[in-house]
């Protein structure tokens, strides 16, 4: 029998290490308890617990905060699958109130309005780890110089339109080839133009990808648009908007897990997009004006 | 060549194909019963539990496998694994395989702060302690049966094996350290030649 072991916590292997038991699978965004529930029968691997989805957001606009506690709490108490909530970019106090939640991931997000307009929080500071979105290599390897331990890509959250997640994940692997295929002699000026740290770029011409988990997330709204994320080489996804501003959730929830573990399986991704009512109505990026895309946030 | 199915359905999947192809077998991705021909042993990787147990049952793997692992067929599960091949999961009706005699606690440490890393004694791996990681982890708090511990903590178990059963509370698939996949090819080693001397 083991005796006198001694624990270490908050260590990025296990930051990290959590971020890999999600991969393959779906983080759904709910609002409360009910649909967290829902989100877990349908095999979300994870809820992100948060007041209003993305495209509320859109639609009300006004300043976009950390959720209130106890609707976090509730949602903890109705499910046993991790939840994770979102704090605005910068503001260490909504992350460290989330971190005393005992909150199973933060994310750092662009969809809240962000607090600090130059800074990012160190999340090597805290024992809770982090996602942050991307829409670039740079942008990644920074938030995980700051201390991320998961990446996903901003895409335009409440948009329904996958059209920007297409663009973030397609630039990530873009650059991700040209540092493999770089030499030794060229990594640093690559590591300037990119604004990465130097040695996160040297670990990714090593291991040929991101050093952690990697999701699509930000437009995401038919079990195909899941898949095609898949497709292009994310980890998992996260649908926002696009379950519960769909006609039926629980349905369209359970058609998109089974569609991003299957994602090469075309005859499945049909069977599961029989029949799911209107998704969410949406709003094409394109006829976007610049000033309400919200992927931009973050520096 | 041993071949060894890594089942692919959602989580860690990739880490345990890693460290196999290091232990020079051969790997294949488990997503549908098919995939489960010519199979020598499956791993069930660590992901979300609930998650993992629809979907073995959505593509229809929960019976066959199943049935395999009764016969003898060699499974090692890490974290959700472990679950998966726990008959007793405390105050829960999730679907699983129920193959050992263990009862076992969901997240029983408490949610991701409480995950943690620690070098343990496994008396089976030799006198190098094993790197262990815990993430949101289960443990056994009860064995029965043909059950037996390999490693136990402050009353709880973490390593489990039940003759072709392995099983274990922690990645060891995150860690550098091949010992418990090597044991577990042991088991798979003996299977083998089990089937030569059956002569099918």
């Amino acid at each position: 029998m083991a005796e006198n072991i001694e624990k270490s916590t908050g260590t990025f292997k296990v930051k990290a290490g959590l971020a890999e038991m999600l991969k393959g699978g779906v983080i759904m965004d709910v609002v409360n308890p009910e649909q967290a529930k829902i989100a877990e029968d349908a095999g979300a691997v994870a809820v992100m617990a948060l007041e209003r989805v993305p495209s509320d957001i859109r639609k009300e606009g006004g300043v976009a905060r950390m959720s209130d506690p106890e609707m976090i709490i509730g949602i903890q108490n109705a499910v046993t699958i991790p939840v994770m909530a979102k704090a605005r970019i910068g503001h260490i106090v909504e992350a460290r109130v989330l971190e005393a939640l005992d909150i199973d991931y933060i994310d750092e997000s662009e969809v809240l309005t962000p607090a600090d307009n130059k800074y990012h929080i160190f999340k090597n500071d805290f024992k809770v780890p982090f996602v942050c979105g991307a829409r670039n290599l740079g942008e990644a390897l920074r938030r995980i110089g700051e201390g991320a331990a998961m990446i996903r890509t901003k895409g335009e959250a409440g948009t329904g339109d996958v059209v920007e997640a297409v663009k973030h994940i397609r630039q990530v692997n873009e650059d991700i080839q040209r540092v493999v295929e770089a030499s030794d002699m060229e990594l640093m000026t690559i590591a300037k133009e990119l604004g990465a740290p130097y040695e996160l770029v040297k670990q990714v011409k090593e291991l040929k990808r991101l050093p952690v988990v990697n999701f699509a997330a930000g437009g995401i709204a038919t079990p195909a648009d899941a898949a095609l994320m898949m497709t292009l080489g994310c980890d998992g996804v996260f649908v926002g908007s696009g379950i519960f501003k769909s006609s039926n959730p629980a349905k369209r929830a359970k058609a998109i897990v089974q569609a991003t573990a299957h994602y090469s399986d075309y005859q499945l991704v049909a069977e599961v997009s029989k029949g799911l009512g209107d998704a969410m109505r949406g709003q094409s990026v394109a006829q976007m004006e610049e000033t309400d895309k919200i992927a931009g946030r973050g520096w | 060549m041993t071949k060894i199915g890594v089942l692919a359905l959602q989580g860690a999947v990739s880490e345990h194909a890693d460290m196999l192809r290091r232990l020079g077998v051969d790997v294949c991705d488990v997503l549908d019963p098919n995939d489960l021909d010519g199979l020598d042993g499956l791993v069930l990787p660590g992901g979300e539990s609930t998650a993992v147990g629809k979907l073995l049952d959505f593509y229809q793997l929960l019976e066959p496998i199943r049935e395999m692992g009764r016969k003898g067929f060699p499974i090692f599960g890490t974290c959700t694994g472990l679950i998966l091949l726990s008959k007793h999961i405390n105050g829960s009706e999730q679907l699983r395989l129920g193959l050992m005699d263990t009862f076992v606690e969901r997240n029983a440490f408490g949610r991701q702060l409480a995950s943690f890393e620690a070098n343990m004694p496994i008396d089976v791996l030799g006198e190098t302690p094993f790197p262990t990681v815990f993430i949101r982890a289960p443990y056994i708090d009860k064995i029965e049966g043909e059950a037996r511990s390999l490693l136990e903590l402050d009353g709880k178990i973490l390593m489990v094996e039940q003759g072709n059963l392995l099983a274990t509370a922690f990645h060891p698939e995150l860690t550098d350290d091949t010992r418990v996949h090597e044991y577990f090819l042991q088991k798979v080693n003996v299977y083998k030649k089990r089937e030569i001397v059956v002569g099918r």
